[in-house]
């Protein structure tokens, strides 16, 4: 090793990179310590669970189109929920329960944090692996079987969980409140602890590698703001979840064991007064959104940034305002840790705190703007090569303005009595937490493809794809937005009995599924893509893109220890494109100072 | 890098189009009347904190997707990148420019329109006239209960719940057996105050009156106070908007809002 700084953690995992073919094919590609293996296996798992999360999705979706008609072939397929030809009410809130858990926990998270944290971190700071290899070997072989309770619960008697992804006592408390509130909603809470126990495994690797095993050169200022947003989404995540761990034992403590911190006394379910007393439902819903809110952000940074790395690539031009994104990016978790109590503001928690929690919601507006603005400016001036990737990343602005600003209404104390629990609120957190994290996704699947599996992905089915996701997705929830506005409530199996929503139950629940129908059509093209190129030869070179950043530097896709004898060295920021005093049209950072003079 | 052939610049203009149709199209979409008619005084205020909204953040939206098709339309037909990177002042202006825009628009319309809406449905103590009635929530329906002559609720206790006595009245006290009672139902005179002490039996709920504008959960262990006035004449729909089991879309009632004389001969005729 030519360099004497190099880390002693470098240097084992060089020999490691040395002796990898001694390797069985099960340490090799199952229980892997490999980053960039683990990294390809959360991914994977998030496109089944994705796939999963969209089949519930359309069953809800039939189910509120058509209400009333019989329907003999999917009572074929599940005899029991639709017996007699027509959902049962109790399989539905299940599917509206498991959707959003599925989607949240085992899609988004699992897909954008764990998939491409894995993945890019190690790469992009210059690192060898992970901090903790044999940890983050146990971060996905704890998701297995977290998935695997989650996806048990709906074998279970009453069914999988009911009480909505929220949870919320004395519904899933007490488990003769509804029958999903028997099994499923233990199994249910063990899968969540089990997703949180390997997010945290996932986050303090993050948090590590990126302060202590960045490449020589390699300051804070000079990483790509996917590792920024990488960093500060993990620390967040590491502060806000593990309460929830807690409050998930606490409410299994109440399901079994007798005790009471949620159960107030006086409660009379199904025909029984309960001998508990001295809990609050009201103290489990602080708890959740003490994670839940956070959660949001967790998601939605590293969609930023990962939008920022594709953009600046495509534009040829360097990220505007990146010290200030970094900032703003600090600003929104540290607020996004204080203004829970915005999903709480009709829930009979003092009208005081609603309003401290209102000013406190729509300050993170600023920040957020901010950064919006610093997007579509990087942009500005620029030569925009528009790629199946670069397509996604300027959606990706398009959903995080619909959404953020559709957030408005719903920080808002006074507006949000009316579209609270409302299908408002299902349009907006789709745009959000379901759109602008999808939308990066899929940005991210395009651009970092070929470093991940050495192939490009079709360009043509990726413009379908781009085409048959963005212009959907705003019919679909774009329209529950104006569903909710008439007041539509959510998590209702039939809303046809109610007369306030004559006028719009006749066309928008129909609007709706024909644009959901579309979408999935999209989706098609990109599995179709996944597989003929997954089928296809290697052909990727190493740096298809022209990227600046360090993944590029490695071969596509890169060897175990991914640099192979001697690490990256970094000279320069991460956005050097249109540096005057270079011939080309970027730098790359591992180019020294002495050859072109560094901006940054 | 350097291709810049036609199918590309087809893209960049397909896209700029695209962003602003849909830009467009989702704001004056949702800026059609889709709210249910106001009919609470309250709700006047509700409905200018949403119009409000509308215009602003509608305006916001339709702003950042017309600048950003105009980018992307611009930049995809560009031949060169522009030789000067922009520097720490344009970055800078364009920074504290839109921060002081959202924190007018954001915090502004909250404090101005919205936090006094918020204080006179939560802070205010409803006037003194007021009619009282008690809700109590339960999977899946709604028990309604006037206090009757004397001005008072019979004392209620669980361990007496029954499928006769669903809410658990304790008849032995003196102030209970006047008291009148009704299922998913109840009866309010116009444009005077409606104060509701909302309870549930056993899980979460929500009071939900579309049309005035109410949302309050239903707490079990609590007694919630919410008051509004009724400023139409009229048969209303009355929703859960909090999910309490598999039957939580059937928890319709009604409320009957009719005229101070209509109401004074409901009262007599249910023993008042």
């Amino acid at each position: 090793m030519s360099s004497g700084s190099e880390s002693e953690i470098a240097d084992d995992a060089s020999v490691a990179a040395e002796s990898h073919h001694e390797l069985s094919f099960l340490r090799k590609y199952v229980f892997s310590m490999d980053h960039k293996v683990i990294g390809i296996q959360f991914y994977l798992t998030a496109a089944v669970m994705g796939l999963l999360g969209a089949a519930l999705a359309g069953l809800i979706r039939i189910q509120l189109t058509w209400p009333t008609t019989p329907l003999p072939l999917l009572e074929k397929i599940f005899p029991v929920a639709y017996a007699g030809g027509f959902m049962s009410p109790e399989f539905y809130t299940s599917l509206v329960t498991m959707h959003g858990t599925i989607m949240i926990f085992f899609f988004v998270s699992l897909g954008l944090v764990s998939g491409f944290g894995n993945y890019l971190i190690p790469l992009m700071v210059g690192a060898r692996d992970m901090a903790f290899p044999v940890l983050n070997m146990l971060s996905y072989w704890t998701i297995v079987p977290a998935i695997l309770v989650a996806a048990s619960s709906f074998f279970v008697e009453g069914g999988a969980a009911a009480s909505g992804w929220t949870a919320y006592p004395p519904l899933s408390a007490v488990p003769s409140a509804s029958p999903g509130s028997g099994t499923g909603q233990t199994l249910w809470l063990i899968a969540v602890a089990l997703f949180i126990v390997s997010f945290t495994m996932g986050g303090l690797n993050y948090v590590t590698t990126i302060f202590n095993l960045r490449a020589k050169g390699m300051k804070l200022m000079r990483m790509p703001l996917t590792i920024w947003s990488l960093l500060i989404a993990s620390i967040i995540g590491l502060l806000a979840f593990p309460p929830l761990t807690a409050a998930a034992v606490l409410l299994l403590l109440d399901r079994h064991m007798g005790t009471s911190f949620y159960l107030p006394e006086g409660l009379y379910i199904a025909g029984e007064l309960l001998p508990n007393g001295g809990g609050s439902p009201l103290l489990w819903q602080h708890l959740f959104w003490f994670l839940g809110h956070p959660e949001v952000y967790v998601l939605i940074l590293p969609a930023l940034g990962i939008t920022f790395d594709v953009l600046v690539t495509f534009a040829r031009r360097p990220a505007f305002g990146y010290r200030i994104t970094v900032w703003c990016l600090v600003a929104i978790a540290g607020l996004s840790m204080v203004v829970w109590g915005h999903h709480m503001f009709a829930s009979g928690m003092n009208p005081l705190v609603g309003e401290f929690f209102s000013i406190g919601t729509l300050l993170i507006t600023i920040p957020s703007t901010v950064i919006g603005v610093n997007m579509i400016a990087s942009l500005w001036g620029g030569k925009l090569r528009l790629t199946s990737a670069a397509l996604f990343a300027i959606g990706t602005i398009c959903f995080f303005g619909v959404g953020g600003f559709g957030g408005l209404f719903l920080g808002n104390a006074a507006a949000d009595i009316q579209l609270h629990d409302t299908a408002f609120v299902v349009g907006h957190f789709h745009f959000m937490i379901g759109g602008v994290t999808f939308l990066a996704l899929l940005s991210g699947s395009y651009y970092w493809f070929p470093k991940m599996f050495g192939r490009m992905l079709n360009e043509t089915l990726g413009k379908l794809h781009f085409w048959l996701t963005v212009v959907p997705f705003y019919g679909i929830f774009g329209t529950m937005h104006f569903y909710g506005m008439a007041g539509a409530p959510r998590r209702y199996y039939n809303l046809t009995q109610y007369g306030f929503l004559d006028s719009v139950n006749t066309w928008m629940p129909l609007v709706t599924t024909l644009f959901a129908v579309a979408m999935m059509v999209g989706q098609a093209f990109f599995l179709v893509n996944l597989a003929k190129t997954l089928m296809a030869k290697k052909n990727a070179p190493d740096n298809p893109w022209g990227a600046t950043t360090l993944e590029w530097v490695a071969s596509s896709p890169p060897p175990h220890g991914n640099w192979g004898p001697d690490a990256p060295v970094v000279h320069r920021g991460p956005y050097e494109y249109g540096n005057p005093d270079s011939e080309e049209d970027c730098v790359h950072q591992t180019v020294p100072a002495e050859q072109v003079p560094a901006h940054s | 890098m350097t291709e810049s052939s036609k199918p590309p610049k087809f893209v960049g203009a397909a896209l700029a189009v695209t962003v602003w149709a849909l830009g467009i199209g989702i704001v004056v979409l949702g800026a059609q009347k889709y709210l249910p008619p106001v009919a609470s005084a309250h709700g006047v205020g509700i409905d200018a904190m949403l119009e409000y909204l509308l215009v602003a953040t509608g305006g916001l939206v339709i702003i950042g997707h017309l600048v950003l098709g105009y980018f992307v339309w611009r930049t995809s037909r560009s031949s060169a990148v522009s030789p000067t990177v922009p520097g720490a002042r344009a970055q800078k202006v364009w920074s504290v420019g839109p921060a002081v825009a959202m924190t007018l628009i954001a915090e502004g319309g909250v404090l101005v329109l919205g936090i006094p809406v918020f204080n006179q449905l939560y802070l205010q103590e409803p006037p003194a006239d007021a009619v009282v009635i008690e809700i109590m929530a339960e999977q899946f329906t709604w028990n309604v209960r006037y206090p009757g002559p004397d001005g008072e609720f019979g004392r209620t206790d669980p361990t007496l719940i029954s499928t006769e006595n669903g809410i658990g009245l304790d008849m032995e006290d003196p102030a209970a057996s006047d008291d009148i009672r009704e299922l998913a139902l109840f009866t309010v005179p116009v444009d005077r105050a409606v104060r509701i002490k909302l309870r549930s039996k056993d899980v979460l709920h929500s009071f939900y009156l579309p049309n005035h504008r109410i949302k309050q959960d239903a707490v079990p262990g609590m007694t919630i106070d919410v008051w509004f006035t009724p400023t139409r004449e009229g048969e209303f729909e009355l929703a859960c908007a909090e999910l309490c089991g598999f039957g939580h879309y059937q928890m319709r009632g009604f409320m009957s809002v009719v005229s101070s004389e209509a109401y004074e001969a409901w009262l007599t005729e249910r023993g008042h």
